[in-house]
C-alpha cells in the first residue's frame, strides 16, 4: 500500500467532524520521521478516542523506545468518532496515523494496546477502515502484522482470529526484538513470507501466535487441550519483564496535545508492580514483582518533563504509589522544588493504610484540601479478608479523621459489588461505613458540611487472578443488591443527605466478563456485534447491552455455550482455563491456593516486608523485587537565570 | 508591571485549534519558556493573559492577538523569539510591542479575510459577489447555542472581491479566491455567514469547505477601507524619535486589504 499521506483528503472532511483538532497530530515533543529512512514502521493504536488514547503511558512510551531507534519509525493512530468514520467511509480515506497521516495498513506492525476489553470493537473498525482483512488468515505479506498488548492482551484468546500475534507483559525490550527480528527476515526479502516472520517470532517464546496453536473442545464445552500445530513452537509463552526502571526513564519527551485530553500532566511511574495481593487487581498479579524507579530517577524525570511540556501537575503512578520505600522524601522533596512554580503534585491509588497525613499536606501544599480518595473495595471486614484488601475500619476511621482535622472536607470512597461470597449484607455495610465517616467529620472539624461520595463498580473475575475460577454474580443480581443499598442510604435522615452514591448498573460488567475470560469462541459474538454497529464500548453512550445479548444468543450456541457459561460459572480445579498457555508467572496451583484461601477468609501478607510467599513470578521468570531505601534525597535545583 | 501585547497565526493543520486548545497551549509554552508570568491571586492562580477576538475552530489566522502581564521586564523581540520557539509550528508568535496604550480590543474593529474556494471558477464567484454587494440586505441563518438565528450579513461587509487568480496553480482545477473585509459587529458576522450569503443570493455552492484565512485584524479606516496595524500607537509611543528602520519582517502593515 502506498505511504503517502492522506491528509488532503482528510482535511476536506475535518470542517464536518467534531473537536477536528484530534485528527491532526503536531502535538508538542511527536516526531515525524522520513518514511524512506527506516526499514521497520510501527502504527501505534491506542484502540479508543484520541481524548483517552493519547495520554495512555504505554503507548507514549513505546512510542519513544521506538523512534528513538536509528532506522525504525514508529506513528501514532486512534479511533476516530462515528461521525468521521462514516465520512471516511463515503470518501475511502482509511485509518491514518495523526504523526503523518499515512494509512495505517502501510506499516509493517499495526500494534493495538489494549487496557481494557472493551476495545476490541474498535479494533475490528480500525482493521476494516485501514482495508486489512479481519481475520487474520486472510491477510497478505503485504499486510501488517497485527499485534495485541497491553493487559487484556494476557488473554488474547477471544481476538485470536483478528490478532496475528500478542505479547504479554513489559513492552519496552519486547518490541526492540520484534523490530530486529522483523528487520532481518525483511533484509532477506521476506523469505517464507507471513507465516515464516511470525514463526520466527513465535520460536523466542515472547510472542503468542494465535494460528500455531489448535484448541481441542471437551463435549460439554469445556477446553480439552491447547497444542502448537507446528514443530518448533513453544507449548507456553512468555511475559516480559523490564529490570531497573532507571534505565528505562520514559517517556522522556511526553507528548503534549493541543486538545483537551483526559489526563492533563505529566505522569511519572514511580514503580512498577504490586504485591499487596488484592485478590480481584489482575493488575497487581500480572505485573509482580514490585520494581520501584529510585527517588533520584523520578526527581530527574519529573525535571526533564516538566521542562519538556510545561504541564501544571505533576502525577506520580503505579498501582499503591503510597507505598513506594521513598514516597515521603519524593513528596517532600518535590514540593520543595517546585513550590515557587506553582506545580501541583498528585499521587492517585492511595491506599488507606498507606497514607499519612504528612505526606498529604505535601501533596496539597499550593492546593486547595478538597477531596480524599480511599477504596477499601469490600464492605465488610469479612469481604475485605476474602479478597485479601486488608484495611480495617479503624485504619479508616482513625485516617479519614485526621484528614478531616487537617482541613478536608470530602472523602470518596470506592467498593466493589458482586465480590466472590457477597452477600447483601456485606454490601448493606458500606451505608454504615459511609455514616461512620461522616460521623467522624462532623465531630472532628465541628463542621455539618462535610460530604461522603460512595462510588460502586461491578467486580468482573479477571485471568491470571486467584478469581479467575469464580462465578461472576449476574446483571439483575448486582442491581437489586445496589437499589437495597441505595434505600439504606437514602432512607437514612440523619446522614443521607451527606452521602453521595454513584454505581455503574450490573449490566458493561457482564459484557466485560465474558471478553476476559473467554476464548476463541467468543470472537465470533465480538465479530457479529461490530458488523451490527458497536462501537466504543467503554462510552456509556455508544455501548449496548443489548446488542451484545443478541449477538451472542445468534453466535454461541452453535458452538455450544452461552454468555452465562462463561460468567456466572464457576471454574473448577481441573479445568483448563482459556489462557493457561500464557505465562505470567504465576504458579496455577498457588493461585488456586490463593482462591481457596479467599473461601477461608484467609488473608496473605506483602512479600516486600515478609518471606516469599511462593506465587512463582520471581523464579519463573528469573525476577526479583527491586525496592529502596536508596537513602537519596532530592536537593533543591539551582536555579541559574 | 509590565504588558507585552502580542501578535500570533493559527496556520496549516493547526487552524483546527480551538481557542481553548490554544489557551491550553500557549500557558503552557509560557511555561516551558519560564515567562516572568504575574498571576491572578486566589485558589487557583491563572496566569495574566488577555485575549482579544479569537478566529473560529477551523480558519487559519495571521493576525491574533493577545496580552500578557509580566512581574519582570522583558525585551518584546526576546519574549517573541523564545515563546515562538516554545510553541508548536503552526502557533507562531510574529509581532510583539510592549503596551504603551490603553484599549487594544478597541483597535480591533475590522478583519481583513481570504477565502479560497477550490472548485468554483473566479468569474462564477465574481457573479456571486457582485450579487452580494448590489443587495441591501442578505439575510443569513446560523446555528447557535440558542437554536437558529437569522441577521443580516450584508451590512458588515465593508469590502468583498474576487482576487486575481494565482498564475502558479496548474492542473489543479478552478479556483476562486476572494478577499472580504468585515466589520466586528454584534451579531458577528463571519466569513461562513458571507459564504452562506453568497449561496443565498447567487446559489454559490462551493463542492469542498472552503480554506479561510483572516490576513489582518485592526482599526477599521473608512477612507481607506481597509484595516490598520492595531500594534502600531504601542510601537509609535515607544520610539518617539524618528521612525526607526524596518522593525521585525512580520511586523509589517496588514496588507492584502485591496480596495472594494
Amino acid at each position: 500500500m502506498p505511504a503517502e499521506s492522506v491528509f488532503p483528503q482528510l482535511e476536506a472532511l475535518l470542517p464536518h467532524v467534531q473537536k477536528p483538532i484530534q485528527y491532526v497530530g503536531g502535538e508538542l515533543n511527536s516526531t515525524v520521521k522520513p518514511w524512506d529512512s527506516t526499514d521497520v514502521r510501527w502504527a501505534l493504536m491506542y484502540p479508543d478516542a484520541y481524548e483517552v488514547g493519547l495520554p495512555n503511558q504505554g503507548v507514549m512510551i513505546l512510542y519513544e523506545v521506538l523512534n528513538e531507534r536509528e532506522g525504525v519509525l514508529a506513528e501514532r493512530t486512534y479511533s476516530v468518532w462515528p461521525d468521521l468514520e462514516e465520512l471516511m467511509r463515503e470518501h475511502n480515506v482509511p485509518q491514518f496515523t495523526v504523526d503523518s497521516h499515512r494509512p495505517v495498513g502501510a506499516f509493517d506492525v499495526f500494534g493495538l494496546s489494549f487496557s481494557t476489553e472493551l476495545g476490541y470493537t474498535n479494533m475490528l473498525t480500525a482493521l476494516d477502515l485501514a482495508g486489512i482483512p479481519l481475520a487474520a488468515r486472510d491477510r497478505t505479506v503485504d499486510h501488517p502484522i497485527v499485534l495485541a498488548g497491553g493487559h487484556a492482551a494476557f488473554n488474547p484468546e477471544p481476538i485470536a482470529e483478528f490478532i496475528d500475534c500478542a505479547v504479554i507483559g513489559d513492552g519496552e525490550q519486547a518490541v526492540l526484538e520484534i523490530t530486529e527480528i522483523i528487520r532481518a527476515w525483511k533484509a532477506e526479502g521476506r523469505p517464507g513470507g507471513r507465516e515464516e516472520v511470525l514463526f520466527r517470532l513465535a520460536k523466542t517464546g515472547g510472542v503468542y501466535v494465535p494460528g500455531f496453536y489448535d484448541v481441542e473442545y471437551l463435549p460439554d464445552g469445556r477446553i480439552a487441550r491447547v497444542v502448537p500445530n507446528k514443530s518448533g513452537v513453544p507449548w507456553r509463552v512468555s511475559k516480559h519483564t523490564v529490570m531497573d526502571l532507571d534505565e528505562w526513564p520514559y517517556p522522556k519527551q511526553p507528548l503534549v496535545p493541543l486538545a483537551e485530553t483526559v489526563h492533563e500532566r505529566m505522569s511519572v511511574e514511580i514503580f512498577r508492580g504490586c504485591t499487596r495481593g488484592c485478590r480481584f487487581c489482575q493488575a497487581g498479579m500480572i505485573t509482580r514483582p514490585v520494581r520501584e524507579r529510585s527517588i533520584t530517577g523520578i526527581g530527574e524525570m519529573v525535571e526533564k518533563g516538566l521542562k519538556a511540556t510545561g504541564f501544571e501537575e505533576v502525577g506520580l503512578l503505579s498501582l499503591s504509589s503510597a507505598d513506594h520505600s521513598e514516597i515521603g522524601d519524593i513528596a517532600k522533596g518535590l514540593a520543595d522544588r517546585y513550590e515557587e512554580d506553582k506545580v501541583g503534585l498528585s499521587l492517585p491509588s492511595t491506599r488507606v493504610d498507606a497514607f499519612n497525613v504528612d505526606l498529604a499536606n505535601e501533596l496539597t501544599r499550593n492546593g486547595r484540601r478538597s477531596g480524599l480518595t480511599f477504596a477499601p473495595e469490600g464492605g465488610s471486614e469479612r469481604l475485605r479478608k476474602v479478597i485479601n484488601k486488608m484495611v480495617s475500619e479503624e485504619d479508616l476511621i482513625r485516617t479519614v479523621s485526621t484528614a478531616y482535622g487537617n482541613g478536608w472536607r470530602q472523602v470518596k470512597l470506592y467498593f466493589m459489588c458482586g465480590l466472590p461470597t457477597e452477600t447483601d449484607e456485606d454490601v448493606l455495610q458500606i451505608g454504615d461505613m459511609a455514616v461512620k465517616v461522616i460521623a467522624e467529620g462532623r465531630k472532628v472539624s465541628g463542621q455539618n458540611d462535610i460530604r461522603c461520595t460512595v462510588s460502586i463498580g461491578g467486580f468482573v473475575p479477571k485471568p491470571h487472578t486467584p478469581f479467575q475460577w469464580a462465578p461472576q454474580l449476574g446483571a439483575e443480581e448486582t442491581d437489586a443488591r445496589l437499589e437495597k443499598l441505595r434505600d439504606k442510604i437514602r432512607g437514612d435522615k440523619k446522614y443521607g443527605r451527606s452521602i453521595g452514591f454513584r454505581y455503574h448498573d450490573g449490566k458493561p460488567g457482564i459484557v466485560e466478563g465474558l471478553l476476559s475470560r473467554g476464548d476463541r469462541r467468543v470472537g465470533a459474538v465480538i465479530r457479529a456485534v461490530y458488523e451490527d454497529g458497536g462501537r466504543f464500548d467503554g462510552w456509556r453512550e455508544h455501548f449496548s447491552y443489548d446488542r451484545w445479548m443478541a449477538c451472542a444468543e445468534k453466535t454461541l450456541p452453535e458452538l455450544g455455550v452461552d454468555v452465562a457459561w462463561y460468567t456466572t460459572r464457576e471454574r473448577t480445579y481441573e479445568e483448563v482455563l482459556p489462557w493457561d498457555h500464557l505465562d505470567s508467572g504465576l504458579d496455577k496451583d498457588w493461585l488456586w491456593e490463593d482462591w481457596q484461601d479467599a473461601l477461608d477468609e484467609t488473608e496473605v501478607e506483602d512479600c516486600r516486608w515478609t518471606p516469599c510467599f511462593d506465587c512463582g513470578v520471581c523464579p519463573q521468570m528469573d525476577t526479583e523485587i527491586q525496592i529502596g531505601p536508596t537513602g537519596k534525597k532530592l536537593l533543591p535545583l539551582t536555579v541559574v537565570k | 508591571m509590565q504588558r507585552i501585547r502580542l501578535r500570533y497565526t493559527k496556520r496549516g493543520r493547526l487552524r483546527f485549534t480551538s481557542h481553548r486548545d490554544f489557551q491550553r497551549a500557549f500557558e503552557r509554552a509560557l511555561r516551558r519558556a519560564e515567562v516572568p508570568m504575574a498571576y491572578s491571586a486566589g485558589f487557583t492562580p491563572h496566569p495574566k493573559v488577555s485575549y482579544a477576538n479569537a478566529a473560529p475552530t477551523g480558519t487559519g489566522s495571521e493576525a491574533e492577538f493577545l496580552e500578557i502581564a509580566l512581574v519582570e521586564v522583558c525585551d518584546p523581540d526576546k519574549l517573541r523569539e523564545l515563546l515562538d520557539e516554545s510553541l508548536p509550528a503552526g502557533l507562531d508568535i510574529i509581532d510583539a510591542v510592549e503596551a504603551r496604550t490603553s484599549g487594544l480590543a478597541d483597535r480591533l474593529t475590522a478583519s481583513v479575510w481570504e477565502l479560497r474556494l477550490d472548485g468554483v471558477r473566479p468569474e462564477e464567484a465574481g457573479h456571486a459577489v457582485a450579487a452580494f454587494l448590489a443587495a441591501e440586505a442578505v439575510e443569513v441563518e446560523r446555528r447557535t447555542k440558542n437554536g437558529l438565528r437569522t441577521f443580516d450579513a450584508r451590512d458588515a461587509v465593508a469590502a468583498l472581491e474576487v482576487a486575481r487568480p494565482q498564475p502558479d496553480r496548474p492542473g489543479d482545477g478552478p479556483c476562486a479566491i476572494l478577499r472580504l473585509v468585515v466589520r466586528h459587529v454584534t451579531p458577528a458576522v463571519r466569513p461562513d455567514d458571507v459564504l452562506s450569503g453568497l449561496r443565498a443570493v447567487a446559489d454559490l455552492a462551493p463542492p469542498v469547505p472552503a480554506a479561510v484565512t483572516r490576513l489582518a485584524q485592526g482599526l477599521f479606516d473608512e477612507e481607506s477601507g481597509t484595516v490598520t496595524d492595531p500594534l502600531a500607537p504601542d510601537r509609535e509611543a515607544a520610539r518617539p524619535a524618528p521612525p526607526m528602520a524596518a522593525g521585525p519582517a512580520a511586523a509589517k502593515a496588514p496588507e492584502g486589504a485591496g480596495t472594494a
